[in-house]
């Protein structure tokens, strides 16, 4: 007997340790406040939290630094912290500040071997990749990584580098769709299929989330261990428990809502 | 006019032997009320009116800090005395025998069973939430609801044995909490399973305070 729950996890853009880009839903008093909302989400059933770091200075990163340690003394589920880790030093602030896991993109491109460094420092269980594809024209079950929000090509195979960061180490891959992103048209199934199919790690799918069904799609066609959304969830149209109502429903093992 | 008197917030002592995340179980349990430090001065913890023992990490590396600090034998003689303790993930896989993570390296051996890895049908490590099978009431699940779900983090499980209170399904039943005693301790992580956790972490609170006053 194996209990596998799939994981819904809200993602919060925060920039110089405020949440931003329009968190809208209706009991929210400060919709910048960190701790406010991740309590909120908690409070909703969210299994873990990501938090993406978009604060643009280097010299302001300090503040994510105290929104993680704010967080983890009010808040008490997992979660994760992504953007500008370039660094194991960068990972070891945000770990001992309370974070459980950190997530790296661009570094890891770069410096392939930060995914070892962080995982033998830490632990595979906080060291996620964050892996942003776009579908190659022309070539059919083909996806290309890119990065800086899906402006940048890298040239390298997505499927390719998800398997090397397994070997690397690493915990977890975050895979978004840039192709879908923003789209609401649901996850790109096909990428989403062939990359939890090319690694054994637990892969979070993100990107074109726009109605609860394309939740369940992207576990039960995706093959995704954890789905991810951002502004299904922030603009009050759905809650976290309204989404694992639905996976439920579809025979999706989730953690029932409290 | 009397002032109410102010509640006596119980100290917890939590064994810092330096490696790891140990805040997140420090957090847990001054958010439920107790007075909680993180640390290993002798005189604190023997002051303390409960000792928590966490640990994020590997076997062998955090049974090596704990003995590098003496600690093995501080939390050996808090249990001895009868004081309330509770080990956390590692922290509860270290109060066993011993571990086929590090066949060399001996465990605390509260419990006399070896700890080994989850089955090689699952992946490992088991990273997610999962739900207690519980096998025997016991007042550190008091409270929980029809169904309680926590938070997994680990790659190896101690064997079963009687002092078994709870059990998770992941290729087949796993140890997920044992209690015997003054000693409690759970496989998963409290500190970060929502409104479920910090029940269990309060159970403790309560636990501890109550065996101070008996004791007082």
């Amino acid at each position: 007997m194996t209990v596998r729950a799939i994981r819904v996890i809200p993602c919060l853009d925060v920039d110089a340790g405020r949440v931003v880009k329009g968190v809208n839903f209706v009991d929210i008093r400060d919709a910048g406040d960190p701790i406010e909302l991740a309590a909120a989400y908690d409070a909703q059933g969210a299994d873990e939290l990501v938090f993406l770091d978009i604060t643009a200075s280097s010299d302001q990163r300090d503040t994510t630094v105290q929104m993680a340690r704010a967080v983890a003394e009010q808040v008490f589920i997992p979660f994760t912290i992504g953007g500008g880790i370039r660094t194991v030093d960068d990972a070891r602030r945000l770990l001992m500040a309370g974070a459980d896991k950190v997530s790296v993109m661009t570094a890891a491109i770069r410096r392939p071997i930060l995914v070892s460094e962080i995982s033998e420092e830490f632990g595979a269980q906080c060291c996620v990749v964050a892996i942003d594809a776009r579908r190659v024209e022309g070539r059919d079950g083909a996806f290309e990584v890119y990065t800086h929000g899906g402006r940048t090509r890298t040239g390298i195979d997505a499927l390719q580098w998800a398997g090397e960061v397994q070997r690397l180490g690493a915990g977890e891959i975050l895979l978004t769709s840039m192709d879908a992103d923003g789209t609401k048209d649901g996850f790109d199934i096909p990428l989403t299929a062939a990359v939890t199919s090319a690694v054994d790690i637990p892969v979070i799918a993100s990107g074109g989330v726009g109605t609860l069904q394309h939740l369940v799609e992207g576990v039960t066609q995706g093959g995704a261990d954890a789905v991810l959304a951002a502004s299904i969830f922030h603009f009050g149209e759905y809650t976290v428990a309204d989404a694992k109502r639905v996976l439920a429903a579809n025979n999706v093992t989730v953690r029932p809502p409290l | 006019m009397s002032v109410p008197e102010a509640p006596t917030r119980p100290l917890l002592a939590v064994l810092d032997y330096g490696i790891g995340n140990l805040h997140s179980a420090h957090k847990g349990f001054s958010h439920v009320g107790a007075d909680t430090r993180l640390t290993a001065d002798r005189g604190l913890i023997r002051e303390a009116c409960g000792v928590v023992l966490p640990g994020v990490g590997a076997f062998g590396p955090c049974m090596r800090a704990l003995r590098a600090r003496g600690l093995d034998e501080v939390a050996l003689d808090r249990i001895e005395a009868g004081v309330p303790f509770f080990g956390i993930c590692i922290g509860m896989q270290m109060l066993f025998a011993g571990s086929a993570e590090a066949p060399e390296t001996e465990g605390l051996g509260v419990f006399g069973r070896l700890v080994r890895p989850l089955p090689a049908t699952v992946k490992r490590p088991q990273i997610q939430w999962n739900k207690l099978n519980v096998h025997r009431e016991h007042p550190m699940l008091a409270d929980l609801g029809d169904e309680a779900w926590v938070y997994f983090v680990h790659s190896y499980a101690p064997d079963a044995g009687e002092e078994v209170i709870a059990t998770c399904d992941y290729g087949g039943p796993v140890t997920a909490a044992v209690a015997r005693g003054n000693v409690w301790a759970a496989q998963f992580h409290p500190e970060k399973s929502g409104a479920t956790g910090l029940r269990i972490l309060s159970n403790f609170v309560a636990f501890a305070s109550d065996a101070a006053e008996v004791a007082a």
